[in-house]
């Protein structure tokens, strides 16, 4: 079967002799890769790098004739990251935390980004106008605040991360579960998840919302993931989903402390094979040395007190909060272990892999540079048996994996790396290579006919690290895991028309004045900032 | 023994990362010549920038690489080596022995900063001065010398053996500021005077003054006076202060400081 490129779009058909012809007989062809989720530009990751020369040294690219020079190794520098991406065949890819007063930076390290096409999530889970909003009962209002920001900001989707938590972590504290008020505003989590999932709806965002849950990384929080996808549930229309819970492996921790820590990913996986609503990512954990970034503040200090690393933490303004910490996971350790084990558990026990994503909420759980590792231990149950020997009797002892015998197959990697992101996202042109789609191709050296995943998992790791051809755009831009051709990347951003905008008023203005230290006039960033623009336009249904 | 002598004086920073037993064993002196190395920006062979002398008279195992003239520009000497000599007869750059996992360096001038750091074997013994950092860990990182020896003749300069977790750092002459800073254990000896704040922020290990220290960090407290100190198992005749700290992190790192040499210390005394 051929797949005919014309402008960068896949067409019916083209005139074969003038073309150019890639020959990937023998291979597997797939659309370009898509990632849902991982912190790639902004102030937190930039603060990250500044924050470990030690991750760097270890880790050097050497410029070449085509490619610029740069560093690794858990937070690569802006063009190394491009480069390492299109090398695995990836050619889109998500930041997902911006805290709008930060988008300004975010976008320019996303500029400097290349090889793939881009998007930022703004941070808007404790954002006072949406916590004011939400607390008055202003639906619409809230509408159309968020429809302002995601064009101020260029932003892609509502990003929420410990709804309420952030707001509370600016008095030192916390929340605890989704119905502990937030302070000063009177404001339980439950209802800023459901205000923002029916502001998402009415505004008929493309991707539902992205919401790191309350409680994160700690034990017996899985209750709270499932109280998070329960308040949405009667929002819920057919089969759409309304809420991504991110990097859920940190959300489905049981037990009552770090001692009794086990996996929650049962009960978890048993409620989303349930329910269409919720839709997930992994947060797969690898055992590496790595740098933990969020924005939830509060989680950030209480790993700082586990670990005593070196560590930032920093409130931004009205907005929201943010922390960096250096982590090393261990496999002897029974905890990091048990959190290995729960990402693969629940990627192996939910049944429809269009459900769920393939990520390691880089650099969080570890660099997406591991991506081909855990596509071995998705297919190959003998990868992770051997991965099994080497860590704690504990966890080993507590974990389901022995009891999983589910392999994934080469077409549910293709759905979890890029198919079934680009559908949660609602990026209609990626993920697929149906006639119209933008012609993003990997081209990966095995053949699926020969080579049984599940016994020689070394060749499929092989050859998912190492791109054989990626195309973006319509032009061969790896070739042998080589960069052959730098190219720019497309950001991605809403542009949501809606009949009754956001009213600027003096009010608003004074707000800015009083409370923010960028004014309003200088808070939204204008198109032309942006390297390669493209908007997606969206009428929103207030 | 292989003898290599500076062809000219380098005026740039030169990587000789390469410079080591480990790779000049069983190498002919051309093969050695041929050998990659980084001056500046510029790639070099080793036969570019050094004279190369081959002796084959000695049938011992242990290869010895001897360095004759100024390689003070010379960065990363004996860096990871494994096994026999390097003797420096001159000054040597900085990050000598780096990452050093065994056998012996021996310097006879000076050694700049970074030397032995992220070591975890071996010796390294220089017979003049040593810059800051030595033994220390790589910037931002934890993981400081972890074991083997570092005798240094002459003084020392600040923040020696920070992150160190293992191994022994003696100085026979003085020491800068921040001596043993994050200390997690390992024992550094000073012969000398100390330009104070030793033990910044140390969790665990020893560190002996034999001389004069304006004064202790606040966040030590006063344990004992000690006739002897115990230094690698060699005794030393006090009497000695002994501190605990750093308690600002917790700390139960020991800070040996003479009496005799610190009169000035003697109000401490009424905490014991």
């Amino acid at each position: 079967m051929d797949i005919a490129v014309k402008d960068g779009k896949i067409v019916e058909k083209v005139d074969e002799r003038k073309a150019e012809v890639v020959d990937a007989s023998g291979m597997i062809v797939m659309p370009g890769g898509v990632d849902i989720h991982c912190h790639i530009a902004g102030a937190e990751v930039n603060s990250g790098r500044l924050l470990r020369p030690e991750d760097h040294v270890k880790d050097v690219e050497v410029k070449t004739a085509l490619t610029r020079s740069g560093v690794g190794y858990s937070i690569p520098s802006t063009f190394t990251t491009g480069y390492r991406y299109s090398r695995m065949g990836y050619t889109t890819v998500m930041n997902p935390s911006m805290p709008p007063l930060e988008a300004r930076h975010t976008h320019e390290e996303l500029d400097d980004t290349p090889m793939v096409d881009k998007a930022s999530y703004p941070l808007l889970g404790d954002w006072w106008f949406v916590l004011e909003h939400l607390r008055d009962g202003l639906v619409e209002e809230c509408a159309a605040h968020v429809a302002w920001i995601m064009n101020a900001t260029k932003g892609y989707a509502i990003k929420i991360v410990n709804p309420g938590g952030l707001e509370a972590w600016g008095f030192g504290g916390n929340v605890r579960n989704v119905d502990d008020p937030v302070p000063y505003f009177n404001i339980t989590p439950r209802e800023i998840i459901r205000g923002l999932c029916k502001v998402n709806k009415l505004l008929n965002l493309p991707h539902t919302i992205h919401v790191h849950t309350n409680n994160l990384g700690k034990p017996g929080n899985y209750i709270t993931a499932l109280d998070t996808m329960k308040c949405v549930e009667d929002l819920a229309e057919g089969t759409h989903p309304v809420i991504h819970v991110t990097h859920s492996q940190f959300s489905a921790f049981k037990g009552s402390d770090w001692r009794t820590m086990s996996s929650g990913a049962e009960e978890i996986a048993k409620y989303v094979n349930h329910h269409n609503h919720v839709t997930l990512d992994m947060g797969q954990v690898i055992f590496t040395d790595t740098t933990t970034m969020t924005a939830d503040g509060p989680f950030q200090y209480g790993l700082y007190q586990l670990t005593g690393n070196k560590w930032v933490n920093h409130d931004v303004e009205t907005e929201t909060s943010s922390g960096i910490v250096p982590f090393r996971y261990k496999r002897k350790s029974a905890v990091h272990a048990t959190q290995w084990s729960i990402g693969l558990e629940l990627a192996l026990l939910i049944q429809n892999p269009w459900k769920l994503c393939m990520t390691t909420d880089h650099p969080n759980a570890g660099p997406f540079t591991a991506y081909p590792r855990i596509i071995t231990w998705l297919m190959s149950q003998m990868a992770r048996k051997k991965t099994m020997m080497k860590i704690s009797k504990r966890a080993r002892r507590n974990s389901l994996l022995p009891t999983i015998d589910r392999e994934y197959g080469f077409y549910e990697i293709a759905i979890v790396t890029r198919a079934g992101q680009a559908k949660i996202l609602g990026l209609k042109q990626k993920g697929h290579l149906g006639v119209g789609a933008d012609a993003d191709v990997a081209v990966y050296n095995v053949n699926p006919e020969l080579v049984d995943p599940s016994r020689k998992y070394k060749a499929v790791r092989k050859a998912f690290k190492k791109a054989a051809y990626t195309i973006k755009d319509g032009e061969v831009v790896v070739k042998d895991g080589q960069i052959v051709k730098p190219v720019y990347g497309k950001t991605f951003w809403l542009d949501v028309k809606t009949s009754l905008p956001m009213e600027i008023n003096d009010d608003l203005k004074q707000k800015f004045r009083e409370y923010w230290t960028i004014e309003y006039e200088n808070y939204a960033i204008p198109e032309s900032f942006l390297h390669v623009s493209s908007p997606i336009s969206i009428k929103a249904e207030v | 023994m292989i003898t290599l002598y500076p062809k000219r004086l380098f005026k740039t920073p030169v990587d000789a990362e390469c410079i080591s037993p480990d790779f000049f064993a069983e190498k002919s002196a051309k093969e050695i010549a041929a050998l990659q190395i980084w001056e500046g920006n510029r790639r070099r062979e080793v036969g570019d920038l050094f004279k190369i002398k081959h002796e084959t008279g000695s049938q011992s195992d242990e290869v010895t690489v001897r360095i004759c003239g100024d390689v003070s520009k010379v960065r990363k000497i004996g860096a990871k080596m494994s096994m026999g000599n390097i003797i420096v007869e001159g000054d040597v750059g900085m990050h000598l022995g780096e990452k050093m996992n065994g056998g012996v360096i021996t310097v006879t001038g000076n050694a700049d900063s970074w030397a032995g750091s992220m070591m975890k074997k071996g010796t390294i013994e220089i017979k003049g001065d040593a810059g800051d950092y030595i033994g220390a860990s790589y910037r931002g990182s934890t993981q400081g010398m972890n074991g083997g020896k570092i005798v240094i003749h002459g003084n020392a300069g600040y923040e020696v053996g920070c992150f160190m977790r293992k191994g022994l750092i003696k100085v026979y002459g003085d020491i800068g500021k921040f001596a043993g800073i994050h200390m997690r254990n390992g024992t550094i000896f000073i012969q000398g005077n100390s330009e104070g704040r030793a033990g910044a922020q140390m969790i665990d290990g020893k560190i002996v003054v034999c001389g004069y220290v304006p004064s202790i960090l606040p966040t030590f407290t006063i344990d004992d006076i000690r006739q002897k100190v115990k230094v690698n198992g060699e005794k030393l005749e006090g009497p000695f202060y002994r501190f605990i700290g750093d308690l600002a992190d917790e700390g139960k790192g020991k800070l040996f400081v003479s009496k005799n040499r610190n009169l000035h210390l003697s109000s401490y005394e009424e905490y014991l």
